[in-house]
């Protein structure tokens, strides 16, 4: 836990500097990500429709969506009468901001194999992350609770019902999902040994099994967290089949139908950024960040880790809009009903099995006994909760019908 | 740079706390706390107390002043107050009182310095040691403390299912009792479209 090798040598003016232009450059990487985010999902989408999608700006559509922020920008900024000024203007930024910082905790590049992460450029040795606090992931948590105030006040002060109702709707999946989120999480900490995310990419970084399968925390904590994180991510992020919080049928278009012009377009930018950043999060956590292998001439040793981070991403981000354009979204009971009674209680099981490994390994148990063990616990307890509920379900019924 | 950060912090701190005070929207006072709350966190980040940041901002800010907006949307005090009306007698100078004897507190733990009365380190001690805060507090709550550290588990595990079993409705409804016979039909016909 040694920190940023930039800032060890006290902070003077110099330090400042560098802080501020990476911060500037990690702003301008991830507008631009945005940009070709939303091109990429309209036209993977477009594809899997059979449609052609934007074409007509720029070579192959590519700016679209340059041209539909300039067309957001001009278009006339509506407050409605019954709304809180203030609050109404405030909101959206405290969707945008929290989607940002959260991105500066993500290590972009780096070889972690024999290097420890540390980039040297222009005579200055630093990590390619625009921060590396000691609480590391807790800032992510930190800055996904900040932004249920974004989308809750959004709706509240628009001072309209349908708002209301979405922000109510987006308010409780997230927090629903946030126990989940964080309890995949922990799992991850306990095999890493770390809060910080450059420590947990370099806890990563090695041979694995048999001396070709990555030393990966997706094997380490046994794929189930990452499952549990993916479906728990994609309900944080309201993604489809979880976007019932902009279920248009219903709710005409979720906590931000008040919203136009830029201001709309500041919350269509928070989420493309959040996407972007789960994804990035999600590699960093369980697919290794940056780690990859590492050939050819000097030159390329710092560009390949950063070429593996971004197929890793690119990864995640197909799949978040192949799950678009294919599943159907959820009922809203069912969300709860996978929320609270299947992921909570599964993620809470499988990080009491990981922890009781890893008391396991210091103690010098038997590795199989104490997995079989486990798992019959664990099974036993399962066995319980599905009694339980079906149960609870059968009085239900006859409640309903008598 | 730690004056700086100090200044920016205490800034944000006391312009929260006065929205708190002066804000007379309840929902505005909500959100003024949360700008202290944030300022305060990145105080605790400058004395490099990390955990306590994250914790300060994901506990309070982010699911203690959810709680009040919740109570204050369902509630619908979404108006501003009348402020003339004083509900309790004398507690505006009670709470100039209370006020000033907690400032004077402060104070006085401030100015004690390193040598305090019981023997715990003072306000300007550094904490012994340079163990990062995250694994200090961790080795602190899971050996020391630990029984405690279940006990409140317990207790809130125990509020939480009382809570639960607290909002349940009656198990069943007994068709001896005392409902008229519209609602009884109203309920079997509902039953039987289910």
């Amino acid at each position: 836990m040694l920190g940023d090798p930039l800032l060890s040598g006290g902070i003077g003016l110099e330090e400042v500097l560098i802080v501020l232009v990476k911060a500037g450059v990690a702003f301008g990487v991830m507008l631009l990500a945005v940009i070709l985010m939303i091109w990429f999902e309209r036209k993977v989408i477009s594809d899997l429709q059979n449609r052609v999608g934007p074409n007509q700006a720029g070579p192959f559509g590519l700016l679209q969506t340059i041209a539909d922020g300039i067309k957001l920008i001009f278009k006339e900024d509506l407050i409605p009468n019954r709304a809180d000024r203030w609050v109404f203007a405030l909101a959206p930024f405290l969707l945008l901001v929290p989607a940002f910082v959260s991105f500066g905790i993500v290590p972009l590049g780096g070889d972690f194999q024999d290097n420890g992460g540390v980039v040297s450029w222009f005579g200055r040795d630093t990590y390619l992350q625009l921060a590396d606090p000691p609480i590391g992931i807790l800032v992510l948590l930190a800055m996904s609770s900040i932004g249920v105030y974004g989308m809750m006040l959004a709706g509240w002060s628009s001072g309209s019902k349908y708002p209301l109702l979405g922000s109510v709707r987006a308010s409780a999946q997230a927090i629903s999902y946030e126990a989940a989120l964080g309890l995949s999480l922990v799992s991850v900490i306990i095999v890493s040994g770390s809060l910080s995310t450059h420590d947990i990419v370099a806890s990563q970084a090695g041979e694995g099994f048999f001396g070709f399968v990555p030393n990966w925390n997706l094997l380490l904590t046994g794929v189930v967290p990452f499952v549990i994180f993916l479906l728990a991510a994609a309900a944080e992020l309201n993604r489809a089949p979880f976007d019932l919080v902009e279920a248009e049928q219903e709710l005409v278009g979720g906590f931000h139908t008040e919203y136009s012009s830029i201001r709309f377009g500041h919350f269509y930018l928070a989420e493309y950024m959040n996407l972007i950043t789960m994804s990035a999060i999600m590699v960093t956590l369980f697919l290794g960040g940056p780690a990859g292998p590492i050939f050819g001439p000097g030159f390329l040793h710092p560009v390949l880790p950063v070429v593996w981070f971004f197929l890793k991403v690119m990864l995640f981000l197909f799949a978040a809009v192949w799950a678009r354009a294919t599943v159907p979204r959820f009922r809203y009971d069912q969300l709860m009903g996978l929320g609270w009674k299947v992921l909570i209680p599964l993620s809470l099981g499988w990080l009491l099995l990981l922890a009781t490994v890893r008391v396991g390994d210091d103690q010098g148990w038997n590795y199989l006994v104490v997995v079989a063990v486990c798992m019959g616990v664990l099974v036993g307890a399962a066995a319980l909760m599905a009694a339980a509920l079906s149960s609870a379900h059968k009085d239900r019924i006859a409640e309903e019908v008598s | 740079m730690e004056t700086f950060v100090f200044l920016v912090g205490a800034a944000v701190i006391l312009a929260g706390a006065l929205g708190v005070v002066l804000s007379a929207s309840a929902t505005r006072a909500a959100l003024s706390l949360i700008g202290t709350l944030f300022g305060i966190a990145v105080l605790f980040v400058a004395q490099e107390a990390h955990f306590l940041a994250a914790v300060q901002v994901i506990v309070y800010a982010g699911a203690i002043v959810v709680l009040f907006l919740f109570v204050l949307m369902l509630l619908g005090v979404d108006t501003t107050e009348d402020l003339s009306i004083e509900p309790i007698t004398a507690q505006r100078p009670a709470a100039i009182v209370a006020g000033l004897a907690f400032f004077g507190m402060v104070m006085l733990a401030l100015s004690a310095g390193a040598d305090s009365v019981t023997g715990m380190p003072g306000a300007f001690d550094p904490v012994a040691g340079t163990v990062p805060d995250i694994v200090a507090l961790g080795r602190s709550i899971f050996t020391t403390h630990v029984f405690a550290l279940e006990a409140t588990a317990l207790l809130l595990t125990i509020a939480v299912v009382g809570a639960v079993v607290l909002v349940r409705k009656a198990e069943t409804i007994d068709p001896d009792d005392d409902i008229s016979p519209q609602l009884q039909d109203a309920s079997t016909e509902d039953g039987e479209e289910a």
